[in-house]
């Protein structure tokens, strides 16, 4: 304890630790019976340091051509020391993460948390979860594996039946006309260089927001407590809130090893370019509502092609969500209803068409 | 000038163009009629345009006489040389007019055999022909008729995968084989064979089918005696194995047709290991009984490979087992396949019934059996200390979690 | 870290107990995170070359006109050692029945036992029923060691 204080006393002489973290410290969280929901962001910001963690640990291994690609994830899974835990835990951190993000953002937005001022965090929040999207569309391909292969195949595939820009944006991220090694080259540069990078200016302009307009409270107890003042209850961040998160946090952790050591993620077999697709190729659990929904669009809507339409419907629904907050100006009202309504929705459909897509074989 | 001289040559080309095309395709009103007519002189257009014959230029009249360039019934007189119909008798030495002409042949396909109507001499059904039979196949019952196609066209009679099919036109009709003394049950025979799932299912072209073991031109079954040469052409192991063994003398005395004796003539089927031994359905018994060398010797090469299969069978599920909880084995699988291997080659060397050899290959193939299940228990072992390793972890992850839930508690004073 | 505020009414052993089991629940935590990540960080003792290069014998372990089979990726390769001193590679897995091919010194031709089909030393099919060639390596001598790798796509 007399060397933590030492330390803590030499820092102090030279950074103003106290000033620095005065804001932190003063930080409070409203409690109130949806407080729970506030736990989504911080795991996934925790399972985000966790995946560049194994990545980095990864990296020490990992070779991106696609002559080798397969055999250096086999080599770390069998030979390296723990390589299979790692690698485990990478992959279902990774998962996770997008399932906790998808929860995040659906928890702000039926708490309203996106109203003013908040409305940049919300932006800056959706554009996060088009990058963890991202992160695992091309993380994905990484081992190349065959269901990896023809999952990336047909995702970019879809990319580039968009009118104009589709042809170029697909030869942009396949590296070329096909799926390639040059393709796992790319893939492999935006995971490990381009994503993080974008993701980390993002996340810190994410959380700075955070702090600086503290914590929201949603309308209905916000109401209440206006009426009734002596209701409205808080918790100091510094140590309570975050005591609490750091139990979420290490929960999540024992859950992410029990899944590694009882659940070890494939390897699969190796990618051949030149065989056929096998049966019953499918993208990841995120992707499955957008590829069901594709299915199941009729060939032709009109004198549009109807994977076209369907692409376009969810390009403009991706544009919509992420200006939400400018459609609820007046932060009460119908308009809130609406946006409820439509989150509602939203989620019922994407829960039933991932079911859809993996009963129907 | 120039243009006069291009419009000359533009003309000198188009006439040339016309007239090498009408020599291409040689006149043949035979069949402006008998197209038309019905059966029995009809002939389909179309479809002898598809024969080989008629693709090299070959008329009617090649075959049949009389003049192809007129279109009168002066065409089919005598003078013209007509000889109608062609007798069943009559067709392999009018075949065999070409087909057995090195010189003409050579100008058509210098490497086609021209021994044909020789071999066909050898044969049963040549055999009878000249005795006087006209109930036996010709030439025109393989090959067809009109619409003659070259035996390595998919669709010709004669196409390896469809040989047992035309053999069986004649040798499966039992009113047809009505005065003859053979069976008429080769072809179902031969269809429940792996051979036959091999050439018609698989497509494996190199698998046997009739005129593999019996020969096309010169059909006629091998000989008792010669029966394991034909088979020994692919299975080269039994075969040699079978030569040095004591049922070569035995089987020959006995009279018996080596491999066929066990595995069958048609109705070759996969052998299995219950072929083997003492039991009820093994073939040794059919000779050897209680007492013999043989017999104790049966018994033993059956116990032997029932004691490899059950330990390749026993690794292979151990590995299951682990590559299923995520361990990583695929070098222990590739090794287990060389087990897989032994036991394949200890199917084999019984068939020199000498225990020694037999006894090599199982003690080759156990070595290996063994060793993969070791690394299957030891992949099991490493998955367990994974397991326990994931205990420790939850367990003091479980710890800080409920010291953390006391320690919030303690400063909060609650 | 400012000093918490403790409850008066907890008993000090209490708090001593609690604060142990927190402190030592973390170190034994944070300990059973670090273990596998310092193992990891050690390269294993078989070095990674790759999925398309493999150490199939060392120089001198074959004798002229002999050969011997090899894992390459998860198949058999074969690798030969002429009459001549040359070495050639190719798989082992015979293009009819997937059976393993074996190396016939008195024929100098690689066999196979099923049904008795026949490669040259290049691989190709020349009598039996097998219908296409053994798909051929590139050899490599480097050092003491003879690499085998696929042959580069063109």
């Amino acid at each position: 304890m007399k060397a933590l204080h030492a330390v803590k006393s030499w820092i102090d002489e030279r950074f103003d630790w106290a000033e620095l973290t005065a804001p932190l410290r003063h930080k409070s969280v409203p409690i109130h019976k949806l407080s729970y929901w506030y736990f989504l962001g911080g795991i996934t910001l925790f399972l985000f340091v966790i995946q560049v963690c194994t990545g980095i640990l990864l990296l020490l291994y990992y070779r991106a051509s696609a002559n080798e690609a397969f055999e250096s994830v086999q080599y770390i899974t069998t030979q390296v020391q723990f390589g299979w835990l790692i690698r485990s835990i990478h992959s279902w951190s990774a998962n996770l993460m997008v399932f906790t993000a998808f929860a995040h953002m659906f928890s702000v937005l039926f708490l309203k948390a996106y109203r003013k001022p908040r409305e940049l965090t919300w932006v800056t929040g959706m554009v996060l979860l088009f990058l963890v999207l991202g992160f695992g569309f091309s993380g994905y391909l990484l081992p190349w594996n065959t269901l990896a292969f023809f999952a990336t195949k047909v995702g970019t595939e879809i990319t580039g039946q968009l009118p104009l820009v589709g042809r170029k944006m697909m030869i942009f991220l396949r590296g070329g006309e096909e799926v390639t090694g040059a393709t796992l080259t790319r893939f492999f540069g935006f995971h490990v260089a381009v994503l993080p990078g974008i993701t980390t200016v993002l996340l810190a302009l994410h959380v700075a927001l955070i702090q600086r307009f503290g914590m929201s409270v949603p309308p209905k107890v916000e109401a209440q407590w206006k009426a009734h003042p002596e209701q409205a209850r808080d918790m100091k961040f510094l140590p309570n809130f975050l005591l609490r998160e750091l139990m979420a946090w290490y929960l999540a952790l024992g859950v992410l090893g029990a899944l590694a050591a009882l659940m070890p993620w494939e390897l699969g077999t190796k990618a051949d370019p030149f065989a056929p697709a096998p049966a019953g190729i499918r993208p990841e659990w995120y992707f499955m509502f957008m590829f069901q929904t594709l299915k199941l669009i009729p060939a032709k809507i009109g004198f549009l092609d109807g994977e076209l339409v369907g692409i376009l419907v969810f390009g403009a629904a991706g544009a919509i969500w992420l200006l939400l907050p400018f459609f609820d100006r007046d932060g009460r009202g119908r308009m809130q209803r609406w946006i409820t309504g439509v989150g509602v929705f939203a989620l019922a459909f994407i829960v039933a068409m991932t079911a859809y897509g993996y009963m129907a074989k | 000038m120039a243009t006069w001289r291009n419009k000359a040559l533009l003309f000198l080309g188009l006439w040339l163009a016309v007239s090498l095309g009408q020599a291409q395709a040689p006149v043949n009103t035979c069949l402006d009629c008998h197209s038309a007519l019905d059966a029995p002189l009809h002939v389909d257009a179309d479809r002898y345009a598809q024969d080989i014959h008629a693709q090299k230029g070959l008329t009617c009249a090649d075959c049949h006489g009389g003049n192809p360039t007129i279109a009168d019934p002066d065409a089919m007189s005598k003078k013209a040389g007509f000889r109608g119909h062609i007798e069943r008798k009559q067709i392999p030495a009018l075949c065999g007019r070409c087909h057995s002409d090195g010189a003409y042949m050579r100008q058509y396909n210098p490497s086609l055999r021209t021994d044909q109507l020789s071999q066909y001499q050898t044969s049963v059904h040549g055999k009878r022909l000249a005795a006087g039979e006209a109930n036996v196949a010709v030439c025109t019952d393989c090959h067809g008729l009109h619409g003659i196609r070259p035996p390595n066209d998919p669709r010709s009679n004669v196409h390896p995968t469809n040989v047992a099919q035309t053999c069986a036109r004649c040798h499966a009709d039992a009113a047809h084989m009505k005065s003859y003394s053979i069976p008429t049950n080769q072809f179902a025979e031969y269809r429940a064979s792996v051979h036959h799932d091999a050439l018609a299912v698989r497509g494996d072209l190199s698998a046997p089918t009739c005129t593999t073991c019996h020969g096309n031109h010169g059909a006629a079954p091998p000989g008792v005696g010669n029966v394991q040469n034909v088979c020994s052409t692919c299975h080269v192991f039994q075969a040699q194995l079978f030569e040095k063994s004591p049922h070569k003398a035995a089987f020959g005395s006995a009279g018996l047709p080596g491999c066929v004796t066990c595995h069958g003539n048609h109705r070759v089927t996969h052998p299995t290991d219950a072929m083997l031994g003492t039991a009820d359905k093994s073939v040794c018994t059919n000779c050897h009984t209680s007492g013999d060398a043989g017999y104790a010797a049966a018994g033993h090469f059956a116990d032997e490979i029932a004691k490899l299969a059950s330990a390749v069978e026993r690794s292979d599920k151990i590995l299951a087992t682990a590559e299923n909880s995520g361990m990583e084995v695929s070098q222990a699988k590739l090794e287990q396949d060389q087990a897989r291997d032994n036991l394949t080659k200890a199917r084999v060397s019984i068939h020199g019934v000498q225990a020694a050899k037999v006894d090599e290959d199982i003690k080759a193939g156990m070595k290996i059996a063994d060793k993969s299940y070791a690394e299957g228990v030891q992949a099991l072992k490493d998955r367990d200390y994974r397991r326990m390793g994931l205990g420790v972890s939850v367990l003091t992850i479980l710890v800080v979690v409920m010291a953390l839930g006391l320690y919030i508690r303690q400063i909060e004073g609650r | 870290m400012a000093t918490v505020p403790s409850d008066p009414s907890v008993q000090p052993t209490r708090r001593r107990l609690v604060e142990v089991l927190l402190g030592g629940g973390l170190l034994a935590s944070v300990a059973s995170f670090l273990y596998p990540v310092l193992r990891y960080l050690v390269p294993p003792a078989v070095a990674d070359l790759g999925g398309d290069s493999v150490v199939a014998a060392k120089v001198n372990e074959l004798k002229p006109n002999s050969a011997r089979i090899f894992r390459f990726g998860s198949r058999p390769g074969m690798l030969i050692r002429t009459a001549e001193g040359e070495y050639r590679a190719m798989s082992a897995t015979c293009t009819h029945l997937s059976c393993t091919v074996q190396y016939r010194e008195d024929l100098r031709e690689v066999w196979c036992a099923c049904h008795n089909g026949m490669y040259d030393l290049n691989g190709r099919n020349v009598s039996g029923p097998p219908p296409r060639p053994l798909e051929a390596f590139d050899v490599h001598v480097r050092g003491d060691e003879i690499v085998v790798g696929r042959k580069r796509e063109g």
